[in-house]
């Protein structure tokens, strides 16, 4: 299933869709499954599926705990594309969210392959800018993916433009100049920039998500009340990891979460757990 | 296959060998960075291509190095350890500039560009602590706020430099998330920088990570090549017949080798830190022992696993103890214009000892990785052959290392001075340190 094809869903409900990430095999890869499975039953319509790697740049402390966990767990890139397989039968689009040289290490049209086999979307790239992404550029339409490529407050309008170009299923507005963790307050950049970024989709063309830092349903409204996507990361992470070894209680915090969220992204919500 | 003269650009521009305009030497380097980040490197870029192009900044980085750093340094005949080599061996003394290291040309070039761009504060990495002691030492000259990230592993084995660093100013951040390494303190420096980039410079410490770092670096540190080329012209008449130095992300090497790149008679070596030997896979030989893939903002070879997990590496040399190269290293090894080849931990160790005793100078671990591998080529070239070896640092830092290794500290206050140095012999292998001129072959 597409990220396309969904996110028109929404945008004809009038209301954002509601992005949801955890990593594969966190806290173990049939865990990761369950709390994916989870999330889809409360309410996520677009599913990231981080791929582990062992040196997240772009991430904070609570998404690193859970990968570091991953890996040493075993958790191998197989196994992602099994977690892949089982989200995108629970019928909603499941992109991975990976760094860029475990694809490359895989190959990156044996991985576009893998992917589009296992009913994978496509991906989200935090280190991979177009301008480096010729081979998954190529790999992604022969295998009609996804790509969702990043844009900051840092970026010129050139760089969204060309970025927007190169984007298929939505654009990433990185909300704050940062990594991956809940946030207090969400942030004054993301308007500006999800603006800027309209700029050179036009109001009618791709959709514009925006994460970093959504913790919470009336958090999750405020974003979409400018944005089409709220992407929600750490937020999922956390309750996973103060509940560790008991993933009923984690399952149960996570779809307390979801369905806030999911409010949230219809304009409710609520402010904290 | 594309060469390494290909890819240079026209003369001029101080005829630098690359990166192409997009940053890549050949297949390799790049950015492969969060897109926050890439207005961060372009303006970098602008700011650093314009500093080199200024000569009030090019004289007061020149006039920084020469009256605080001690540059040039000298370029030293080695008699004694030519003897014990069979071939003529020309000592690049990097070792007596200030802070003891090559790495005091990086960090006032970068140091000072810092202040150009009206930034105060930087931010480094560190393994060992050299960096980060080094970057201490030029925030404190040029009165910058210094935050350095090392590795908890690192910081319990590196107690002295981390007071070093607080003496000087710095404010030194324990890194607990991966490996708590060198590499997961490059990663929360990155991390520290994408919040910080308005008044904050992140100076990294080698030749590598994205563009323009490997470039710039380069050019902050390739003094070293164009000193000795004028120095050994000026002692011999004639281009050395090779360069050695040692190989860890590569700053020290891609300084000396910058300025004999375009010299096609001049062999140039690198030698990567084959720890117990590249076959036991522990090892932080990333050339030969590696493959290509793409860690910290470059594409270059690099210690992975089979799903391009970075693997740790393994060196007696802190300083070399790193799962990454710099891309140009990579370029020059793919090319062929420069040999990468791997030194054991116990090969160093016995060049440690044999500089030590042939020319009363204690080389730093890392570059007694350059000594043993020049031994090799001597062997190789003749005795004819003169061989310029970038004697990077200094060992005062590795003495506890040495002192384990060769068993002295502990048995030192048992043992008589001949008896302390018959351990050490021992432990050194069969150097023949006891041979008079005239027994080995004579110079040329």
């Amino acid at each position: 299933m597409s990220v396309r094809a969904t996110l028109a869903g929404t945008r004809a409900d009038g209301r954002a869709a509601l992005v949801g990430y955890l990593p594969a095999g966190f806290p173990t890869v049939e865990g990761s499954i369950a709390v994916l499975a989870a999330m889809v039953a409360a309410g996520v319509d677009v599913v990231e599926v981080g791929l582990p790697y062992s040196d997240p740049v772009m991430d904070g402390p609570t998404i690193q705990r859970a990968t570091e966990t991953a890996l040493a767990g075993g958790t191998r890139t197989a196994d992602t594309l099994r977690v892949v397989e089982a989200v995108a039968a629970t019928g909603v689009p499941a992109l991975v969210m990976t760094y860029w040289n475990p694809v490359e290490r895989y190959g990156v049209d044996r991985f576009a392959r893998d992917l589009s086999a296992a009913g994978g979307a496509g991906l989200i790239t935090p280190d991979l800018i177009p301008d480096e992404a010729g081979d998954w550029m190529a790999a992604a339409d022969r295998h009609d993916l996804d790509r969702v490529f990043l844009v900051a407050p840092s970026s010129t309008q050139e760089r969204i433009a060309m970025t927007v170009a190169a984007c298929r299923g939505f654009v990433y507005a990185t909300a704050v100049m940062g990594v991956t963790g809940a946030r207090e307050a969400t942030s004054t950049d993301a308007p500006v920039l999800v603006a800027r970024t309209r700029a050179a989709t036009g109001t009618a063309g791709l959709p514009v998500g925006v994460g970093l830092g959504v913790t919470n349903g009336a958090q999750a409204a405020e974003v979409a009340a400018f944005a089409d996507a709220v992407i929600v990361g750490s937020a999922f992470v956390a309750p996973l990891l103060e509940r560790r070894g008991d993933q009923a209680a984690g399952i149960a915090a996570v779809t307390r979460l979801t369905r806030d969220l999911a409010a949230g992204v219809r304009g409710a919500g609520s402010a904290g757990r | 296959m594309t060469t390494y003269a290909d890819a240079r650009p026209g003369p001029g521009a101080g005829a630098t060998a690359g990166p192409d305009a997009s940053g890549h030497f050949g297949r390799f380097g790049g950015r492969f960075m969060p897109e926050a980040l890439i207005g961060p490197l372009d303006e970098l870029e602008q700011a650093w291509r314009s500093a080199m192009a200024d000569e009030t900044f090019r004289a007061q980085l020149d006039q920084m190095l020469r009256e605080y750093a001690g540059v040039p340094s000298l370029l030293y005949d080695a008699t004694r350890l030519s003897q014990a080599a069979g071939a003529r061996i020309l000592l690049k003394r990097e070792d007596l500039n200030h802070t003891g290291a090559h790495k005091v040309r990086n960090v006032l070039g970068q140091a000072l560009l810092t202040k150009r761009m009206g930034k105060n504060r930087v931010i480094a990495e560190t393994g060992a602590g050299q960096h980060g002691v080094a970057t201490a030492t030029a925030c404190a000259y040029l009165d910058l706020d210094c935050v350095v990230y090392m590795g908890e592993v690192d910081i319990e084995r590196q107690s002295l430099n981390v007071a070093r660093m607080r003496v000087l100013g710095a404010q030194v951040v324990p890194v607990s998330t991966g490996s708590r390494t060198l590499k997961d303190a490059i990663n929360e420096a990155l991390r520290d920088w994408v919040t910080s980039v308005d008044d904050t410079h992140y100076l990294l410490g080698t030749a590598a990570g994205a563009h323009p770092f490997p470039a710039m670096v380069r050019d902050f540190t390739r003094g070293i090549g164009d000193e000795a080329r004028e120095q050994v012209l000026a002692l011999t008449g004639a281009l050395p017949d090779a360069v050695c130095a040692c190989v860890g992300g590569g700053s020290n090497a891609i300084g000396i080798f910058a300025a004999f790149v375009p010299d096609p008679s001049v062999q140039l070596y690198g030698f990567e830190a084959g720890g117990d030997g590249v076959e036991t896979g522990r090892h932080a030989a990333t050339i030969t022992g590696g493959d290509v893939g793409v860690l910290h903002g470059a594409r270059s070879f690099l210690l992975q696993d089979a799903d391009g997990q970075t693997v740790e590496s393994h060196s007696i040399s802190a300083g070399l103890d790193y799962p990454g190269v710099g891309p140009e290293h990579s370029w020059l090894a793919e090319t062929g214009r420069a040999t990468y080849r791997p030194v054991t931990d116990a090969e160093a160790m016995k060049a440690f000892a044999l500089l030590s005793r042939t020319e009363g100078i204690i080389p730093a671990i890392e570059s007694a990785h350059a000594i043993s591998g020049a031994l090799d080529v001597a062997a190789e070239l003749g005795p004819d052959a003169v061989i310029v070896v970038n004697l990077s640092g200094r060992g005062d830092k590795d003495m506890h290392t040495a002192a384990e290794y060769f068993d002295l500290a502990e048995a030192g206050p048992e043992l008589g001075p001949g008896e302390a140095r018959q351990v050490a012999d021992e432990r050194a292998g069969d150097l023949h340190f006891d041979e008079t001129p005239g027994e080995t072959d004579p110079l040329p």
